[in-house]
């Protein structure tokens, strides 16, 4: 029988979870690295680039590793962070929700780009002769005209995070309830006698997520195509 | 009032212009190329000048040397783009509120129910931009610009992307723009009968230089080159006061001291003055009185004022009108040759009355 057992649940739910608040908390600075991307020139911007885009390339272990070390409990970033906002990040979820959103990034920030790059400067330019500034401009016509890319790069992003494994387990470990996401729970099982089923039952879980992602993101961008076919 | 002194160098381009206009029209004539477009973002703020001053109504938008640069959204200037550039994520409504969203509440702006009457566009607030016609389009474009209660209105070439049926249908709602609104236009376009009929005005722009400025009477036919295709752009303003409309032959009849003009169409109340604008290629000279025999309605009499040769086969005449006014016929150089024209000797210039109508005639503004 396709029944799951507590533990498993908790690795779905905790997946879940951690896959929401990755693509959610990524989404404001993906919004503004892709808008520097896009618009500003500057010496140094190839190297901004590939930075965003390193995890892409990286083993995920060495992008876990250096997490590891930059925001562990004694690390550079991590020991001020943990001292003075109270934020934690090694072995807990949030560190799993971290290395989710470091991994997604890469794919979050260049839909956002490519959108905000066909967008025609002169209808900003329209909407500032009209009376707005560069902030209303950016609310009222940037921002909505790259909805696309929004979706799209929230959707891949949060793809990437479900199924994130390499830099989450090296930079939070496997530990059940906590950092234990649906890919480490299999992982676990397949390495205990009798794990089998688990793995089994875990792994159809993640078929059906991934395969309901991927409608969702279809369905999503046939109702912004049907839009933008009208834009055009 | 608006007064205008820039100079901007983009690579090998380089744009000094200046002029100045009380009200009414000024229009910024010149072929693609020649930096109207870059003036009217100068004034717009959205190209920043090496060096000028932009006042409008008494108040500074740019002054390099006083360090002073007023941003776009402050300027209170209201821009149509060739292309009509409509925000494509909102209705026709919510396009044209943008800006009265945007504009100062104290002040009495323009009316939202009058703009939309004026503009014919009532009937579709609710639509999608996207769903508009190119002339429909512009109409709301021209809207949501004059409804940011805008001191000046620049129109970027607002009719060049549109057939010349929906021009007939725009260039009167812009006049009625100026009589009723009362709002200073600078009108940018490279199209004679636009700039002939719309504005009072003319400055003439060649590689980012001034060339010429003036009233249109006097600016139009003169600097233009008579070559190539330009030769078709090339007119004469005419003003002269509708005396007659026939209903009969639907013909209307303007009377000038050098003749009747007659043209196609009924134009408008009788008694009041109009503009016609005549191309240089729709003209026959004739150093005699032509004979009655001839099918030509139109004889206007005047004398030759100069000649001008340009290195291919044709010729440029100026001809001074009796009465008052200035014609510019092309003719080939053989005809002048084989006629033996010369300056200051008697003229006729012959019209056929088929290439007028009713929408070359502009009223005079109020």
């Amino acid at each position: 029988m396709f029944e799951l057992s507590p533990e498993e649940w908790t690795a779905i739910r905790l997946s879940l979870w951690i896959a929401v608040t990755a693509t959610l908390a990524s989404l404001p600075l993906g919004i503004f690295v892709a808008y520097v991307l896009a618009r500003w020139r500057f010496p140094g911007k190839v190297l901004i680039d590939g930075i965003v885009h390193l995890p892409l390339v990286l083993p995920p272990v060495v992008t876990g590793y250096i997490l590891l070390i930059l925001f562990g409990r004694h690390g550079p970033l991590g020991a001020p962070l943990a001292e003075y906002l109270g934020i934690v990040f090694s072995f807990r979820w949030t560190g799993a929700a971290l290395a989710c959103a470091v991994m997604g990034f890469p794919l979050m920030v260049r839909p956002i780009r490519l959108s905000l790059e066909t967008i025609d400067r002169r209808l900003e330019d329209a909407a500032g002769t009209l009376g707005a500034n560069g902030l209303w401009t950016f609310a009222l016509i940037t921002l909505p005209l790259a909805l696309p890319g929004l979706l799209v790069g929230s959707i891949l992003c949060f793809a990437k995070a479900l199924g994130e494994f390499g830099a989450t387990i090296t930079f939070v470990s496997n530990i059940p309830g906590e950092t234990q996401t649906i890919s480490a729970a299999i992982y676990t099982y397949t390495q205990v006698p009798n794990g089998d089923a688990s793995a089994w039952r875990l792994t159809i879980v993640a078929i059906v997520i991934a395969l309901f992602a991927l409608i969702m993101s279809e369905l999503v961008q046939r109702g912004v195509n049907k839009r933008l076919a009208t834009f055009a | 009032m608006i007064s205008v002194d820039v100079a901007l160098k983009l690579g090998a381009f380089d744009l000094e212009v200046a002029f100045e206009n009380d009200a009414g029209i000024i229009a910024l004539f010149g072929r693609s190329g020649s930096g109207k477009s870059v003036t009217i973002n100068l004034i717009a703020g959205l190209v920043r000048p090496d060096r000028g001053r932009i006042v409008l109504d008494g108040r500074v938008l740019l002054d390099t040397k006083a360090g002073i640069f007023v941003p776009k959204y402050r300027r209170r200037v209201g821009l149509v783009f060739q292309d009509a550039q409509l925000f494509p994520h909102f209705s026709v409504r919510r396009n044209l509120l943008f800006g009265h969203w945007f504009a100062p509440q104290q002040e009495p702006g323009i009316a939202f129910d009058a703009v939309v009457a004026t503009l014919g566009i009532g009937h579709l607030l609710d639509r999608h931009p996207t769903l508009l016609s190119g002339g429909e389009r512009q109409r709301v474009a021209i809207g949501r610009a004059l409804l940011s209660s805008p001191k000046i209105l620049l129109m970027d070439e607002p009719l060049a992307a549109l057939d010349s049926e929906r021009k007939l249908e725009i260039l009167p709602l812009i006049e009625s723009l100026r009589d009723e609104f009362r709002i200073p236009i600078v009108y940018v376009s490279h199209a004679v009968e636009e700039v002939a009929r719309l504005a009072a005005r003319v400055v003439v722009l060649e590689n980012g230089r001034v060339t010429a400025v003036g009233s249109v009477e006097d600016v139009l036919g003169q600097n233009l080159a008579f070559t190539g295709e330009s030769r078709f752009a090339q007119s004469s303003v005419i003003t002269g006061r509708l005396s007659r409309v026939d209903t009969d032959y639907g013909l209307t009849e303007i009377a000038h001291p050098a003749g009747t003009i007659w043209l196609v169409g009924e134009a408008g109340p009788v008694g009041r003055e109009a503009r016609v604008i005549i191309h240089a290629t729709d003209i026959t000279l004739s150093p005699t009185k032509p004979p009655p025999n001839l099918s030509i309605r139109t004889i206007l009499s005047g004398t030759v004022a100069g000649i001008t040769f340009d290195h291919g086969p044709l010729a440029s005449v100026a001809i001074s009108l009796d009465g008052h006014g200035q014609l510019v016929a092309l003719v080939t150089r053989k005809a002048i040759d084989e006629l033996g024209l010369h300056r200051d000797d008697q003229v006729y210039a012959l019209v056929k009355t088929v290439a007028l109508d009713e929408r070359m005639v502009a009223a005079k503004q109020a």
